[in-house]
């Protein structure tokens, strides 16, 4: 998917990353609650080059029917990567890769999601990636829990979710795409900052107990960031002229 | 204590200490955190919020405004804006000699109907059982059909009553407020229904706002100097 630049430096001598950013600086990122009129609560992100679109129906009917809990509601997450979304085009069918993504999301959501209150019921969090850059399933993790939020799910705390990684024997936040080619390790970190507790984690690379410690410290740093626009994003839809 | 008013998102830490935590709020450890968007009040030993969004959730009480969706031979079901369906049985109509083969339940209530009703019994293990057995409540023959963020119903209703009061004087319309966000206007004339409609959905969009009252009044009493 677009040809490696063998020349590229993905950490300069003066610490500055292939696109201009610091070690610890994430990339920009704008996040939207609402905007689907017809889903029950809905979010998009903007997470660098990531566009990722959530919507959320429920809680309501299970079907098919036999899926249902009667001791608690369940939750359904479909991550899908619009054909487009790629440099050559993705096969919309759900892939390997999407399917592991959809099981990671929903697990890192179960913890924070209260979905005992409504028991025999389904919570469907559809998750669509229009343009991917690196990093989508912690930002569709981001945007998904904004979301969950804006549909009005009892949660105990938002999940936030950033990588950190290992490029160029260094440790840094928000891996984008390149970085995860060439880089030496990814991982990918969901927190929920109230309850100073991780939801997700995943790792793909090696790293030394050391660079393993300080590289979940600098994801939930990162997570931080993460979650102070979430609140910004539900503040500005529900709050948002300020008047009390 | 202060009991100020604030603005909680899911995970907002609302305080610390020994409160008793209310509707919408979990206790971690000494922290107490809301679990929903919406108004956070402490009051002298206890917290809740106040949400601003999600589905209706059936409460033994309640008045409800639903739709009949089917019927069996034995029971009707309602839509009633939530995640479970309304059961409304064919006894609670017909009365205690209800019988399945003699009466007909669609010759009472069709597919389609707007019944006021009531939540008789709702809780973990089965759907809300419904009752139209009381005054006031059955089948709406006439009216519109609102629909509103169940969040918002006590806005609408206001303190005592005195928004949906005030709408009701200023317009002459006889408005019927369900609990799950389903609102039926009736009015004599129709401009009295349009003003209603339109204060209603002004308070759904603005719900959030302190001075709402005054603000619903203005634009219902420059309605009037037009008219």
């Amino acid at each position: 998917m677009g040809g490696r630049d063998a020349t590229m430096v993905l950490l300069d001598e003066n610490g500055i990353r292939c696109d201009g950013r610091k070690v610890d600086e994430t990339r920009r990122i704008m996040i939207r609650a609402g905007g689907l009129k017809n889903a029950d609560g809905s979010a998009y992100i903007e997470f660098g080059d990531n566009k990722i679109l959530v919507g959320i129906f429920g809680p309501r009917d299970v079907h098919p029917k036999h899926m249902s809990n009667t001791d608690t509601g369940i939750l359904r997450v479909r991550y899908h990567m619009e054909p487009f979304s790629v440099g050559e085009r993705k096969n919309p069918a759900p892939s390997r890769r999407e399917i592991e993504i959809s099981k990671v999301i929903k697990e890192a959501l179960e913890p924070a999601v209260m979905l005992e209150k409504f028991p025999r019921t389904a919570v469907d969090v559809f998750i669509e990636v229009l343009q991917a850059d690196g990093g989508t399933r912690c930002a569709a993790l981001t945007a998904a829990s904004v979301a969950l939020a804006d549909a009005g799910i009892p949660m105990k705390d938002m999940v936030a979710a950033v990588a950190a990684g290992k490029v160029a024997d260094t440790i840094i936040l928000d891996v984008n795409n390149e970085e995860d080619q060439a880089g030496q390790a990814d991982m990918p970190i969901g927190y929920m900052p109230s309850l100073d507790k991780i939801t997700l984690l995943q790792l793909d690379g090696v790293l030394t107990p050391e660079e393993y410690k300080k590289c979940v410290d600098v994801g939930v740093k990162g997570c931080k960031v993460v979650y102070e626009l979430q609140k910004k994003a539900l503040k500005d839809k529900y709050f948002g002229n300020g008047e009390d | 204590m202060d009991n100020k008013r604030k603005y909680v998102i899911p995970g907002d830490v609302i305080t610390t200490g020994p409160f008793r935590p209310e509707q919408n709020v979990i206790l971690e450890g000494e922290k107490i955190i809301s679990t929903s968007i919406g108004i956070s009040e402490i009051y002298d030993d206890s917290v809740r919020v106040i949400p601003l969004t999600g589905k209706y959730i059936p409460k033994i009480n309640d008045l409800v405004i639903g739709k009949v969706i089917s019927h069996t031979s034995l029971s009707w079901e309602l839509d009633i804006n939530s995640c479970y369906v309304g059961f409304l049985p064919a006894q609670d109509v017909f009365g205690r000699d209800f019988s399945a083969h003699a009466d007909e339940l669609s010759s009472k209530l069709k597919t389609g109907d707007l019944v006021a009703a009531r939540i008789a019994n709702f809780d973990r293990t089965r759907d809300p059982l419904v009752t139209i057995s009381d005054r006031d409540l059955g089948a709406i023959d006439s009216g519109d059909l609102i629909k509103i963020s169940p969040s918002k119903v006590p806005r609408l209703i206001g303190k005592r009553g005195s928004m949906i009061q005030m709408i009701e004087m200023a317009t002459n319309a006889a408005v019927t407020i369900g609990q799950n966000g389903w609102v039926v206007v009736s009015c004599e004339t129709p401009e009295g229904l349009l003003k209603a409609k339109k204060a209603i959905e002004m308070i759904n969009a603005k719900a959030h706002v302190a001075n709402l009252t005054d603000q619903v009044k203005e634009m219902l009493e420059i309605k009037d100097n037009e008219s």
